[in-house]
């Protein structure tokens, strides 16, 4: 996909996100709303899957590691035919399968998560199988900046490093808050490109937000052997609707239908503008 | 002979290996104490060391069976069942992954080491974990068969063992079905229902009462998960008594389990013989064994003053 394009298709995934938590009366549209344009370069133009066939052994791989933003998640893996995109009006609803994180049931869906700090030791484990199988996969995951506070994190990365998963792409969502408020000021994560670097990842920053500067950053770290990679992606919790952005409530907070009206406004002036 | 089952675990587990490039091994800095070093040595390229770090390492595990592996995950059980809880809940069962925890030196085993080393805890917080089976072998013959039946089977596994080494309780024929009691003598007055290292004693225990006319049946409980309850009911109906024996907390492992059944299908008095709700006496285990009356001679006298 070409680069306006993939920025169109942010702004489609967006809408059916803002969609799903109006509707449900819950969700997490927050981190949801930073991260949907990683997922969207990931899914529209670099991981290599088969719709048809989600279980097909030379799939790449990802985890959403930050589970709770599953709202793009699901939006994305609708509309690449994984499974019926009507089947998004039954998000967390009584009996359904699309519950509030990422579940296998859904068909695409690699890694049932939840509670914080699991997804980078399970792509270890898929990354370091991979490179014993000699199988050309790619596994990636996504943690939340405020996830770093969990310990297994870095045992997650020591190993990591260890074993030299050059075939392990990480990134994480860096969009400064968390549920109490800033991440600086709950706990001090900084310097964080250091602490990755540190533990062996070839560590980039970027404008988490911006296509161009993801696509960019993806093809530059597949030209490094011997190493993990992890991406910081500085991005903009709320990311798209001008009231939610930067703003720590909006990692939980319920939409009303003047403010679902307000946001699809602010995401078609945007969209505009492309 | 004498052997101790992480012993005879790791002897099959190689065996296996040698012929199935898809199982491996992955440990938290516990070849040794798990005795898997011939293993790291022979197949390096099935072999994961993960440094000191419980939960990545049954992280990991979940992500290697996500990727076609069976995956033994091998550690000291006080740290597999207790450092790595979430994980075994989130990444094993959640996920409902390959891969077989394998807790050595369960138990009292590392006696005088304290209560960070004890996992008399390990059933009780296991057990509520739907899918997910928990066998406790008492002897090298039973543990090399469980062994095989968790390469064969899919799904989430925890065997406990201790560390000492065990008389042999079974003949080389024997076989096992999980989810199936194994009723290792007949009796009518009287059951015992253990499980791993009290098996023996229980064993023994029952010889020394048949000598003062009481008939005690002795049932090993290895599969705690699936449970035997037919077994239960069927001893609670024909004997009348229970007496339970584990290297356990009294607070939800076997006595919980046999009190379950027996409460809703078949009431009858059960006495449950464990660890009290409170620490452990310093001490090896042998040591600690004798002080809490897990012995042969202690077991008989408590099934004496009972019924």
């Amino acid at each position: 996909m070409e680069v306006t394009a993939l920025k169109k298709k942010t702004f489609e995934i967006r809408r059916q996100a803002l969609k799903m938590v109006y509707q449900a009366q819950t969700g997490h549209i927050g981190g949801t709303l930073s991260s949907i344009d990683y997922l969207t370069v990931l899914y529209y133009e670099k991981m290599r899957f088969d719709h048809n066939n989600p279980d097909w052994p030379g799939r790449d791989r990802f985890i959403l590691s930050k589970g709770h933003s599953v709202e793009g998640y699901l939006s994305i893996l609708a509309d690449l035919g994984f499974f019926p995109k009507e089947e998004l009006a039954t998000f967390c609803q009584f009996k359904t399968r699309l519950i509030g994180h990422p579940d296998r049931r859904v068909p695409g869906v690699e890694m049932n998560t939840g509670s914080l700090g699991h997804g980078l030791s399970a792509a270890c484990g898929m990354a370091l199988a991979s490179k014993r199988d000699n199988a050309p996969c790619r596994i990636y995951t996504l943690l939340g900046d405020g996830e770093l506070g969990e310990g297994s994190v870095w045992e997650a990365a020591m190993f990591a490093g260890n074993y030299q998963l050059d075939n392990l792409y990480a990134a994480v969502d860096r969009n400064h808050l968390q549920i109490s408020g800033k991440t600086e000021e709950v706990m001090q994560l900084e310097p964080l490109r250091q602490k990755f670097e540190s533990f062996g990842f070839a560590t980039e920053v970027i404008d988490g937000n911006n296509i161009a500067e993801i696509l960019a950053v993806l093809e530059k770290l597949e030209h490094i052997s011997g190493k993990p990679k992890m991406i910081l992606l500085d991005t903009i919790k709320g990311k798209g609707v001008s009231f939610m952005e930067n703003k720590a409530y909006w990692h939980h907070g319920l939409i009303d239908q003047d403010q679902y009206e307000q946001a699809l406004a602010d995401l078609a002036e945007r969209e505009g503008t492309l | 002979m004498k052997i101790p089952c992480r012993k005879a675990f790791t002897e099959e587990l190689l065996e296996l290996a040698m012929k199935n490039k898809n199982i491996m091994a992955v440990t938290p800095d516990a070849r040794g104490s798990v005795t898997l070093n011939d293993f790291a040595a022979k197949l390096p390229d099935q072999f994961v060391e993960a440094g000191i770090a419980e939960q990545n390492a049954v992280g990991v595990s979940g992500g290697l069976a996500a990727c076609g592996k069976t995956v033994f995950v091998c550690s000291p059980s006080p740290f597999l069942s207790g450092r790595s809880y979430e994980q075994v809940k989130i990444d094993v069962i959640y996920n409902n992954r390959n891969v077989k925890l394998i807790g050595v030196s369960g138990g009292v085993s590392y006696g005088a080491l304290g209560f960070s080393h004890h996992s008399p805890q390990d059933i009780a917080a296991l057990r509520t974990f739907p899918d997910l089976t928990l066998l406790v072998p008492c002897d090298g013959i039973q543990t090399k068969a469980l062994t095989r039946y968790m390469a064969e089977t899919k799904g989430p596994m925890y065997m406990r063992m201790g560390r000492n080494a065990v008389p042999q309780i079974y003949s080389e024929e024997e076989t096992f079905t999980v989810g199936k009691a194994k009723c290792i003598r007949e009796g009518k007055d009287v059951t015992l229902l253990a499980m791993g290292e009290m098996v023996w004693p229980c064993k023994e225990a029952a010889s020394l009462l048949a000598r003062e006319g009481i008939q005690a049946r002795v049932l090993d409980m290895f599969s705690i998960k699936p449970f035997d309850q037919e077994a239960v009911i069927k001893a609670a109906e024909e004997t009348h008594r229970l007496v339970t024996v584990e290297e356990h907390s009294v607070l939800g492992g076997l006595g919980s389990a046999v009190c379950e059944v027996t409460s809703q299908y078949c009431p009858v008095p059960v006495k449950i013989i464990g660890l009290p709700d409170g620490h452990v006496i310093a001490g090896e285990s042998p040591e600690v064994f004798q002080y809490y009356g897990w012995t042969p001679e202690g077991i008989a006298d408590k099934v004496k003053k009972w019924i």
